[in-house]
């Protein structure tokens, strides 16, 4: 990779290293207490270099990206701020992209966002005032230029490793490569994609992002996680948008006994990260876990991803006495 | 949401994105001619005359929603403020494997058939590839033609940058 340095975060610095990355997703809570930020951020830290924290994922209301990013960057975790469409105008987004900048945020993952009518309040107003490609051109004219979308001078720019979605697994297939290259122009360095369940789709995805050129100029983290049932697997396929699960793995869920589906999703989650890591271009994976954390450690820990750096944070506290530690990062 | 009424016709002359074409390049020339002198005679009447054109001729061809910043011609002629998500850069990753939208099942998604139909185009089926700026909601209910000509400036937000201005902006970030 030739572009320089962008942020200097935890994520950026394993990625440039060349070392096999692990992101995971926080499941943010329905609930104002911080302790079950911290509980659930406490199983993933130790077996990931990044923490996603999603903002209402599949159109659900939970506690905001931002707030949990406060959390656990002052708990000194390193988070990926996901940050979607469909809940903010510009105004509102430029002003959260300063504020998680100012808390320390250094990852920013630009989202389209899964639609309202997926989510628990299908009568809200869908706003997209950007899509996830201006998104992230303003993130990055925010950072390299130091000016907001109106041309306004920023005192001080944002440092960001900026991050983008990909699904190489729905149509229009011969576009989807083409529309990574989009986004890097727009200023994508890294992706994370959809879960990955055909590893044969990814690798005839990835054959055409090389053919390209775009896996020497973006980090591409894998999307994975394990189906808790074979019934898990046909909810998600028919229920969540853009997720692909072949015949072959539902089936193999289905021939196992139901006492033991859970233990055969995190088999399949295994070896799907395995076979990922073989092909050329993939620079890590993103386990997503859907309340499922503390399977994120045993998948990891199998897929011989470890041992990792466990991430800095202190000991857990009441929310009550967090304080915000001494030190030159902090300042 | 329910899946945008088409009108009688319209579907055979968007599958046909090569007549469309020569119909635009054609149209553009006219338009771009006739102008001046139109706005000489009363420029309220000719902004007022262009704007209900192309409501009447947009609208039935292309469910037009007016948002006065025309891209037809880099989305392979097809609107994409169609989409329900307004994206104006490509499909979003929530297009179902038969290719219909995420939000309207029974909607083909409009950015597979902006591809397909793209692919078929002679000299714009590389815009897809075009950056596109966020709209400007302020141009909402004007007529595109006149903001072309007019008024290129509000296209793009200030800060927005075009690509060519930008020469990659991979200057060393400030040191923060």
């Amino acid at each position: 990779m030739t572009q320089p340095i962008r942020a200097e975060g935890r994520l950026e610095r394993v990625l440039r290293s060349g070392r096999f990355a692990v992101t995971a997703e926080l499941n943010a809570p329905d609930s104002a207490d911080p302790a079950d930020v911290y509980k659930n951020a406490l199983v993933l830290a130790e077996v990931c270099d990044a923490i996603n924290a999603t903002d209402g994922s599949g159109a659900n209301c939970h506690m905001s990206s931002i707030g949990c990013c406060a959390l656990l960057t002052r708990a000194g975790y390193e988070t990926v701020l996901q940050v979607s469409c469909r809940d903010r105008n510009r105004i509102a987004i430029q002003g959260d992209l300063l504020g998680s900048a100012a808390m320390g945020v250094r990852n920013i993952l630009c989202l389209t966002g899964d639609d309202v009518s997926v989510g628990d309040q299908p009568q809200a107003k869908r706003v997209f005032d950007l899509d996830s490609i201006q998104l992230l051109r303003t993130a990055r004219m925010m950072r390299d230029r130091g000016v907001f979308l109106s041309g306004r001078r920023l005192t001080t720019p944002p440092r960001f490793f900026l991050g983008a979605a990909a699904n190489p697994f729905v149509p229009p297939f011969e576009w989807r490569p083409q529309r990574l290259a989009k986004k890097v122009e727009a200023g994508a360095d890294f992706i994370q994609t959809q879960f990955c369940f055909d590893v044969a789709c990814l690798s005839q995805y990835m054959e055409r992002v090389r053919d390209l050129g775009l896996h020497e100029r973006v980090f591409t983290l894998v999307g994975v996680g394990p189906l808790r049932s074979q019934k898990a697997a046909e909810y998600i396929r028919t229920h969540v948008p853009g997720v692909w699960i072949p015949d072959l793995v539902v089936k193999r869920l289905a021939k196992t006994p139901k006492a033991q589906q859970r233990e055969e999703g995190i088999c399949i989650c295994v070896e799907i990260i395995q076979q990922v890591r073989e092909i050329e271009g993939v620079h890590g994976v993103h386990v997503m876990a859907y309340r499922q954390e503390e399977a994120v450690a045993e998948i990891i820990h199998r897929a011989g991803l470890l041992p990792r750096r466990p991430q800095r944070h202190l000991p857990r506290r009441a929310s009550s006495e967090i304080v915000l530690p001494d030190g030159p990062e902090f300042i | 949401m329910r899946a945008p009424q088409w009108a009688p016709g319209s579907e055979w002359l968007k599958n046909h994105p090569t007549l469309l074409e020569a119909a635009y390049r054609f149209s553009g020339h006219v338009i771009a001619r006739a102008y001046p002198l139109l706005k000489k005679i009363s420029p309220g009447w000719t902004e007022r005359a262009m704007m209900w054109s192309e409501h009447l001729l947009k609208g039935w061809v292309f469910n037009c929603q007016m948002c006065g910043q025309c891209i037809l011609h880099s989305t392979g002629m097809t609107c994409p403020m169609v989409c329900p998500k307004y994206l104006r850069n490509g499909p979003c990753g929530g297009v179902r494997a038969d290719g219909h939208c995420e939000v309207i099942p029974d909607m083909p998604c409009v950015w597979v058939q902006a591809w397909e139909r793209s692919q078929c185009m002679k000299v714009y089926a590389d815009n897809l590839r075009v950056l596109q700026p966020p709209l400007n909601y302020a141009l909402q209910s004007t007529s595109a033609w006149i903001n072309v000509m007019e008024r290129s400036d509000l296209q793009a937000p200030p800060g927005w940058a075009t690509p060519a201005q930008d020469g990659r902006a991979e200057a060393a970030p400030s040191e923060s």
